[in-house]
Formats: C-alpha cells, sequence, structure tokens
C-alpha cells in the first residue's frame, strides 16, 4: 500500500517537473526541474521494481549502508569542492583562466558559490550526515530509526547538492552568502533536513543506553539550530512558481543582519557544532581513551550553545547596522574564544598519556592538527571582530585565509580522520591500505594550509593597508586595481597551497579504495570481548 | 511604548538575567557532587557497542538499561 503512495506521488513529482520545465521563465529553473524529472522517474523504476519483495531487517545489526555510501560521497564531494577552489583560485592569480567561451558559466563570479557550496554543504553536510549515523547508532546501541528514512536524507542530500550546482553556475542564486540556493531547493532542504532531524531523535528516543552521549548534543543542535537558521533566512516569495527568482522577505539593514545571524551560525553550528560532534567521538575512539574531561565537555557545549547565536553582527561593522547591535557581536565573538579553548583543550588532552601515538599514528595526527586550527581560528575569529582590527582586515583576503584555516584546517583534516578511521571498520578490513600514504595526505594538506593562510596573511592585511593609505592632502594613495596587481604573487601562492591540499585529498582517496579492494578482511575474533 | 524599545527592554533585562541564570545553572549542575561517576561511565559509553546493537550479543550486555 505504501509502495503504492510512493509511485503516485513520485509519478506526479515527475509530471509535474516535466511541465514545469516547459514553462521554465528562466534556464536555470529548467534544467533544476529536469533534474527533479529524472530523479524521480528514477525512484520510481527503483521503486518498483522492489515493490514485493519482503523488507528483513535485523534489528540487531547497525544499519551501516547509509553510512558508508557518506563516507563514499564525502569524499567524493570533498575532491570535487577542492577542485573547484584550486580552479577559482588560479582564476584570481590569473584572469586569463576566466575562459571567454564559457563566460556567465564557468567564470568566477558563477563557481564561487560552486566551491563554497560543494566543499561546506556537500563535503562538509555529507561528513556530518555520515558521522552522526554512525555515531547515534553507536552510542545509543540501537539501530538507526526510521528504515528507509536514512537513505532519503542521503540521496535527497545528494540530489539538493546537484540542484544546487546547476543552478549555481546558470546563474541561479537569491545573492546570500552560503545561502545562495534558490526558492525551491530550500524548501527541499527543509524536508530533507527535518527527515534527517527525525531519523536522528528516532534512534535517539530508541537508546539502550541511559545516558545521551556528548557527541549526540553537538549534533542534535547543529540539527535543530540549522533548521531555523535555514528557514528563518530564507522567507522569501517565489516570482512565480516556474521561476528561480523569488522576493526576500526582509529589506535593508534587517536583511542583511538575518542574513549573518544565519551566515555565522551556519559556521557556529554547521561547520562548529557539528565538528565537534565528530569530534568529541573520533578522537577518543582513534585515541583509545575517553575524552579528557566530560564535565568540560559539558560546559563547552552549553557556552557554545549560549553565546554563538548572537556572533553574527561581527560580519556588519561600520555598516547600517546599529552601533549598539556591532557592538553586541563583538562581545559575544570575544566571549567565544574561551569555550572553543576549552574544548580544543579538552580534544587536545584527551591524548594525555598517550602522546606517543603521535609518531606511530598518523590519522590521530591528522586530528591533532585539526584541533589545532580550530584552536587557532577560533582565536583569530573573536581578534578579527574586535572593530578596531575589523576595519583593517575586513573585506580584505585576511578574512578568506580565516575561513580557510578553519574549512581546511579545522574541518577537512577532522573530516579526513574521521573517513580514515570508519574505512576500515565499516568495510571490515584488516587497517588502511597505507599509512604511509596517510602521511602523505597529513604533509601535503598541513603544508597546503600553512602557504594557504599564510600568503592571505600578508595579502590582506596589505590590501587593509593599501586601501587606507593616504597622502598629505588627505587623498587615498593606492586605486582598487593597484591591489589587485600587488597581490598576484600571494595569490599564486596560495593557488598552490590549494593544489597540495587537493592532491593529499585525491592520495586519500586512492588510499581508502585500496583499503576496500586490497586490504584482507578482518580476521574474527572468536568472541565479543567485554569493554571493561 | 513601541514594540522596539519595549522588546529590547525586556531582552537586556528580564531575559538577560534568565539566560545567565540557566546557564550557571547549567555548569553548577554539571560540577553536582556524585556527578563525576555518571559522567565517567558516560565517557566510557562509546567503547561498548560497536559491532551490534545492545542485547544483540553475548560479551556486550553487560551495560544495557532495559527499555
Amino acid at each position: 500500500m505504501w509502495d503504492y503512495v510512493k509511485l503516485v506521488v513520485l509519478g506526479a513529482i515527475a509530471v509535474f517537473a516535466a511541465i514545469a520545465a516547459q514553462y521554465a521563465h528562466d534556464l536555470a529553473y529548467m534544467v533544476n526541474a529536469i533534474v527533479v524529472m529524472l530523479a524521480a522517474a528514477i525512484t520510481f523504476v527503483v521503486v518498483l521494481r522492489h515493490m514485493y519483495e519482503p523488507v528483513a531487517v535485523d534489528p540487531n545489526t547497525y544499519n551501516d549502508d547509509v553510512v558508508r555510501a557518506g563516507v563514499i560521497a564525502t569524499a567524493f564531494w570533498g575532491v570535487v569542492g577542492f577542485l573547484v577552489g584550486v580552479v577559482i583560485a588560479f582564476q584570481l592569480a590569473f584572469p586569463a583562466l576566466n575562459i571567454p567561451g564559457v563566460e556567465g558559466i564557468l567564470n568566477f563570479g558563477r563557481l564561487r558559490p560552486l566551491h563554497t557550496s560543494a566543499v561546506i554543504f556537500a563535503f562538509g553536510g555529507n561528513a556530518l550526515i555520515m558521522s552522526a549515523f554512525h555515531i547515534v547508532q553507536r552510542t545509543c546501541a540501537t539501530r538507526l530509526w526510521g528504515g528507509n528514512l536514512g537513505w532519503f536524507v542521503f540521496w535527497g542530500w545528494q540530489l539538493m547538492i546537484v540542484l544546487a550546482a546547476t543552478s549555481y553556475v546558470l546563474g541561479g542564486t537569491q545573492s546570500k552568502e552560503y545561502a545562495e540556493t534558490v526558492w525551491y531547493i530550500d524548501l527541499w532542504i527543509v524536508v530533507v533536513w527535518l527527515s534527517f532531524l527525525a531519523v536522528f531523535l528516532g534512534t535517539l528516543i530508541n537508546r539502550k543506553e541511559p545516558h545521551i552521549y556528548v557527541a549526540n548534543w553537538f549534533l542534535l543542535s547543529m540539527i535543530i539550530t540549522v533548521a531555523m537558521l535555514h528557514v528563518v533566512n530564507n522567507l522569501a516569495v517565489p516570482v512565480s512558481i516556474f521561476s528561480s527568482k523569488s522576493v526576500s522577505a526582509f529589506g535593508g539593514v534587517q536583511d542583511a543582519m538575518t542574513q549573518w545571524w544565519y551566515g555565522h551560525n551556519a559556521v557556529g553550528f554547521f561547520l562548529t557544532a557539528g565538528f565537534l560532534g565528530m569530534m568529541y567521538y573520533f578522537v577518543p575512539k582513534q585515541a583509545e581513551r575517553p575524552v579528557y574531561s566530560y564535565k568540560l565537555s559539558i560546559i563547552h557545549f552549553w557556552a557554545l550553545i549560549f553565546l554563538y547565536i548572537w556572533a553574527g553582527p561581527h560580519h556588519l561593522h561600520y555598516t547600517a547596522l546599529p552601533e549598539w547591535a556591532a557592538t553586541l557581536g563583538m562581545v559575544f565573538s570575544i566571549m567565544l574564544w574561551m569555550p572553543s579553548w576549552g574544548g580544543m583543550i579538552n580534544g587536545l588532552m584527551t591524548l594525555s598519556g598517550a602522546w606517543d601515538k603521535l609518531r606511530t599514528d598518523p590519522i590521530i595526527r591528522m586530528m591533532v592538527v585539526s584541533i589545532g586550527f580550530y584552536g587557532m581560528s577560533t582565536f583569530e575569529g573573536p581578534m578579527m571582530s574586535i572593530k578596531a582590527v575589523n576595519s583593517l582586515s575586513h573585506y580584505t583576503d585576511w578574512t578568506i585565509g580565516h575561513v580557510h584555516s578553519g574549512a581546511l584546517g579545522w574541518n577537512g583534516m577532522i573530516t579526513f580522520g574521521a573517513l580514515y578511521f570508519l574505512t576500515p571498520r565499516l568495510w571490515n578490513r584488516d587497517g588502511l591500505y597505507s599509512l604511509r600514504l596517510v602521511s602523505w595526505h597529513f604533509w601535503l594538506a598541513t603544508i597546503g594550509i600553512v602557504l594557504y593562510a599564510a600568503s592571505m596573511w600578508v595579502s590582506g592585511i596589505m590590501e587593509g593597508l593599501m586601501w587606507r593609505e593616504v597622502d598629505q592632502n588627505g587623498f587615498l594613495v593606492n586605486a582598487f586595481a593597484d591591489t589587485v596587481a600587488a597581490k598576484t604573487p600571494m595569490n599564486i601562492v596560495r593557488g598552490v597551497g590549494g593544489l597540495m591540499f587537493l592532491s593529499g585529498a585525491i592520495i586519500m582517496c586512492y588510499n581508502l579504495w585500496m583499503t576496500v579492494r586490497a586490504q584482507p578482511a578482518k580476521a574474527v575474533s572468536p568472541a565479543a570481548v567485554p569493554a571493561e | 511604548m513601541d514594540t522596539y524599545s519595549l522588546l529590547r527592554q525586556f531582552a537586556d533585562s528580564w531575559m538577560l538575567i534568565l539566560m545567565t541564570a540557566l546557564f550557571l545553572g547549567v555548569v553548577a549542575y554539571a560540577f553536582r557532587p556524585g556527578s563525576r561517576k555518571l559522567q565517567d561511565e558516560a565517557a566510557n559509553s562509546i567503547f561498548r557497542n560497536d559491532k551490534r546493537p545492545a542485547g544483540a550479543a553475548e560479551g556486550s550486555s553487560r551495560n544495557i538499561k532495559e527499555a
């Protein structure tokens, strides 16, 4: 019966998408409608083919298939996102790479949101969904709730990524940074994200462990807050049901404030709280020691929750935003430094008594560097939110350097650590294919980030100083184009750094692939060993 | 008083006190006597049930709270 409902709904969606493609006002909408039509048709066939198969699910196993799919998707989108990043980095260094023949599709302006969304939402999002599904099952000691709903979340998220990517390059955008996706993709994200929440909550409710482990708190807060931020920031009225254009519900400074309330908390909850959930699970697991202080993790959690949500206005210093709001954002950003470093210390000290593992285990090394970058960027961030510093750093490459030391260093490295941790376990392999290759990945990525961050510091501060330089008569000394020319060497170094980071990720993919292909299966231990 | 001023005044008086008190309460609760044992137990919970859900195999069933 349920299958018939699915077929009817999928058929209706496919037919409507076909009609919508016909009536589309713009190219981005038309292509998206065709993608939706194909996705619905494929799903229709899949459902049809499996209609009368008996569903045999063993409740005494974990649902690892969806986690495995998540591992593959994370690695794949990671490489895609980094590749686009390298391309746009070299487009900035060598403007000739904005090839005239594909102007309006593959130039910097169109590829930039593709890069940010690919790394944040495709790579980061898949990493979060996959880790959440893995962690919540293990720490609750129960199978993932909701049957195939987990699969719906996975495939729904991939569909969102494909829709967003095809939309961006064809000009579909609502011009909000990190929230460029147009209105119908936003609605689809709500559906998928609430399903994610349902799966996660359902598993938590079914848990067999008395206590909800702290990683799940971080992950749950990430899911709930992102749902709230996403819905409010994307309140808009579509121009037509057949158009990708919409009009925001807010105007002027309210729109800007809502956008950066969203934008900063996307960093705070998507890229920080969610990945801290990963840290609090994968670091103790890989180190084979419990987290340094569980008390500190509780305080870390609540301090982040109470403070992060107020930090957004620091993106709008010296704008039409009221002074008090900017000051509030600055003060809360500075206060955030303490819980962030509490969390960093907690993660690092988890290794106390096991520091020798740094020498022998490149995965631990990766996680430690990741926590180090977390500490570094959560120091740099509060500093840059101070108005006086911000007057120099804002709109310069310094911001981009800061973002990347957080994103490549913290989010990237902890995700690589998680992928290296998960792959042998999920595919039941006897360790990774090659630890040497992990070391190669580690050093390529670390040196790449250092090149990236250092060149952007130089470039950013130079740019900021050049912009504010005035002669004795009070006239500006430099034209904007002068700063662009002066940045070229740093832009090249940045591109090289990105290239190294990308090479590391490709090495990782090869290593993970060979782990699954070539490693012998793990020997079956005679009996489960008690954890004591 | 217009809505903005009213909300503004509420936000930086009663709501601020409530939020601060809530946060301090949470921190105090984490430090309550007797919490250490439960926290150690929770911190170690990730080392159980790695392969399959609780109750699925012998040897992994010590810590199961019967649901």
